[in-house]
């Protein structure tokens, strides 16, 4: 994996940490420009990265990741960011739209509880769109639209979906059942609107249409 | 109530009026400008003959015009005068003469429209009301105390004590006429004489102007603030925290350093989150990077009411607008959320033939007191020193609907680099790139290019003089 983060101290922990965890970490680098070469170099299986870096120190990193996922859509890209900033989150998400690589959008907080940190690296790596919970709280605290007609349960399965759940995983934190899970999917599927469709890419449109509000 | 002037005096109680001291200050009054105004004449046409002709009557006349003349300085004892009837102090409306010189200061006064009207109202007393005030004194001051002695002069009979019984009532009425017109002819001189806004025009213009500078330049340093503590604080927090949560992973299970060190790290992560909200109060950094919609829409989403955003802007507005729109948003907001009780908002801005129009709406109680607290009021200053106007429009029971509206939209504003900055879309030329590389290679390069594309050159000033301190104080 490749690690784009202009603070020292960050980038070292977080190369160390995941070291730590088995994984190897090709290149860091400490701007936008460096990371697009170095993803064309090493073609990493993940790329984390800051949302601000030189030279710009406004949202680099950020338009680095939307433009290496245009170049490629199988590229997972996890965003560290200090704000949540439901903007930036909501502009990566359209971003890999079309690709079934994973994205993810997570405030720098997360990395200090180390082992959710490196699962949401990991459902990245997988395929997943993992969003944080900060985000996704304060889009779910009130939405209209189709997102109006959600029911309080539904909206909480949207949430954790947002997370980058699975539905096994949605079932245990909501203390149900998979099968109850995949009815309130179906249900917030057909209430945004949501043709049938590969199911990985109905619920990334899910995700994206809370961010959109 | 205390009573300053001389009309106001007409509303006491009769007997405490003929007791004060007003009804002597308005006879001096009255008396001061008969005499200012009648002697010119009187004495030429005294010293020319005793006998009034027809052009014994114009000179005295043609005497005005050197006292006309001298406008100015009579206009200066008429201020000096009102505070006999008038106790609220009058500031002299003149703007300082800025150079030196006879012909130079001339000019400049000749310019000024407040010497315009001393001359009219030196012309107006001198030839008009100055009789006046000698007719009044007339009636209401020498008639009655020549009544009140008639026994002297008429002898004792019954028709003397008739006289002084009349001189007696006239007495008693009397001060009402005279404060009455003194206080008319104080509050005639005073709108003339004192000064007005348009008086300082030119000065109010460079005091808007150097607020303009004032609030770039807390705008400026506020953003100063964000990008150290982000570069700073932040990362360490961030760092900390990370470096704590590895130790906890660490630690073998049941160490006795386990609850210790998760306190530590709930406190670390308590105090990035605080920071966090600090930095963003401080300055958003997402409206930097992508304007008023965008930061908006992020307010709105924190905001506990449901907030509908409907901005449209063809094009980044003017840094201080920008910024100004956005803090009045939040400041809106905050109300709408702490007081209104209202269950959903609404934020709209919109360009007008090139005024901005941003308005906040609710649906809750209404009855928004923008005396109440520092909050609206603090608003209408921020929105005043970048020339808008805040309306508030909340009638008990609502609707409340805060209007805000920005002159001067097509003010050309710098090019900022996150302006000319490529965006996602177009992937940046290798041009600005080296622009920007090179920018990079300076010390603190965001510092610079930041201050170097939106300071206005007061800011600039300042900066370079702050830099000179720093490297003074580093040396």
């Amino acid at each position: 994996m490749i690690v784009a983060e202009d603070g020292v101290l960050i980038r070292e922990g977080i190369t160390g940490l995941i070291t730590r965890f088995g994984h190897r970490v090709v290149a860091a680098v400490g701007d936008g420009e460096a990371l697009v070469e170095a993803v064309r170099a090493h073609r990493p299986d993940i790329v984390v990265t800051d949302v601000r870096m030189p030279p710009t120190f406004t949202d680099e990193g950020l338009r680095a990741a939307i433009g290496l996922r245009r170049e490629d859509p199988e590229l997972p890209i996890l965003v560290l960011s200090q704000y949540v900033e439901q903007t930036y989150a909501a502009e990566l998400l359209e971003s890999a739209h079309g690709g079934a690589a994973g994205i993810g959008y997570l405030l720098k907080d997360r990395i200090g509880e180390i082992v959710e940190f490196v699962d949401a690296l990991d459902r990245v790596a997988g395929g997943h769109t993992v969003v944080d919970p900060e985000v996704v709280r304060q889009l779910l605290s009130h939405r209209r639209g189709p997102l109006a007609r959600l029911s309080p349960r539904e909206r909480e399965v949207l949430a954790l979906m947002a997370e980058g759940r699975s539905n096994a995983a949605i079932a245990r934190g909501l203390f149900v059942t998979e099968a109850a899970v995949a009815k309130h999917i179906n249900s917030l599927f057909a209430k945004l609107e949501l043709p049938q469709d590969e199911d990985d890419h109905r619920r990334v449109r899910a995700v994206l249409a809370y961010l959109r509000g | 109530m205390q009573v300053r002037t001389a009309l106001a005096a007409l509303s006491m109680r009769p007997t405490r009026l003929l007791r004060s001291l007003w009804l002597v200050r308005s006879i001096l009054y009255l008396a001061t400008g008969a005499l200012l105004g009648c002697t010119t004449p009187v004495a030429v046409i005294w010293a020319i003959h005793g006998e009034l002709t027809l052009g014994v009557l114009a000179g005295g006349l043609l005497a005005y015009l050197p006292v006309i003349a001298f406008g100015p300085q009579v206009a200066r004892l008429e201020r000096w005068r009102l505070k006999l009837v008038d106790e609220w102090p009058v500031d002299d409306p003149h703007v300082p003469v800025d150079r030196p010189g006879w012909g130079h200061r001339l000019r400049f006064r000749l310019r000024e429209q407040v010497t315009w009207r001393e001359l009219g109202h030196v012309f107006i007393s001198g030839s008009v009301m100055c009789w006046l005030d000698a007719v009044l004194l007339v009636f209401a001051v020498w008639f009655p105390v020549t009544f009140l002695f008639a026994p002297l002069t008429n002898g004792s009979g019954l028709e003397s004590w008739f006289i002084v019984g009349c001189g007696v009532a006239l007495v008693l009425v009397a001060p009402y006429p005279v404060c009455a017109w003194a206080g008319a002819r104080a509050a005639m001189a005073r709108a003339i004489l004192a000064r007005r806004d348009t008086d300082l025009g030119e000065r109010l213009v460079a005091v808007t102007r150097s607020r303009a500078r004032l609030v770039d330049a807390f705008e400026i340093e506020r953003r100063r603030i964000e990008r150290d503590l982000h570069d700073g604080a932040q990362q360490r927090l961030v760092a900390l925290n990370m470096q704590l949560g590895l130790a906890r992973l660490e630690l073998p299970p049941g160490s006795p350093a386990g609850e210790p060190l998760a306190k530590a790290h709930d406190l670390a992560k308590q105090a990035l989150t605080e920071l966090r909200e600090l930095i963003r109060g401080v300055h958003p950094h997402v409206l930097t990077d992508r304007g008023l919609a965008a930061a908006v829409r992020d307010v709105a989403g924190r905001s506990p009411v449901p907030v509908e955003v409907d901005i449209r802007l063809p094009e980044r507005l003017p840094r201080p607008v920008e910024v100004t729109a956005y803090f009045v948003v939040v400041e809106a907001l905050a109300n709408v959320a702490k007081h209104s009780g209202a269950t959903r908002a609404a934020v709209s801005a919109a360009v007008e033939s090139d005024r901005l129009v941003l308005r906040v709406t609710d649906d809750g109680i209404g009855g928004a007191d923008p005396d109440a607290g520092t909050g609206l009021a603090g608003l209408a200053d921020r929105v005043a020193a970048v020339e808008g106007t805040v309306a508030l429009s909340s009638p008990a029971g609502g609707p409340t609907v805060l209007r805000v509206e920005f002159e001067r939209l097509a003010r050309p504003d710098e090019p900022t680099t996150h302006e000319q900055r490529a965006t996602p879309e177009q992937p940046a030329t290798h041009e600005q790139r080296a622009i920007r590389d090179e920018r990079a290679s300076h010390e603190r390069p965001t510092t610079r290019e930041m201050q170097a594309t939106h300071e206005e050159p007061a800011a600039r000033e300042q900066r370079a003089r702050r830099e000179e301190r720093t490297s003074t104080a580093g040396a």
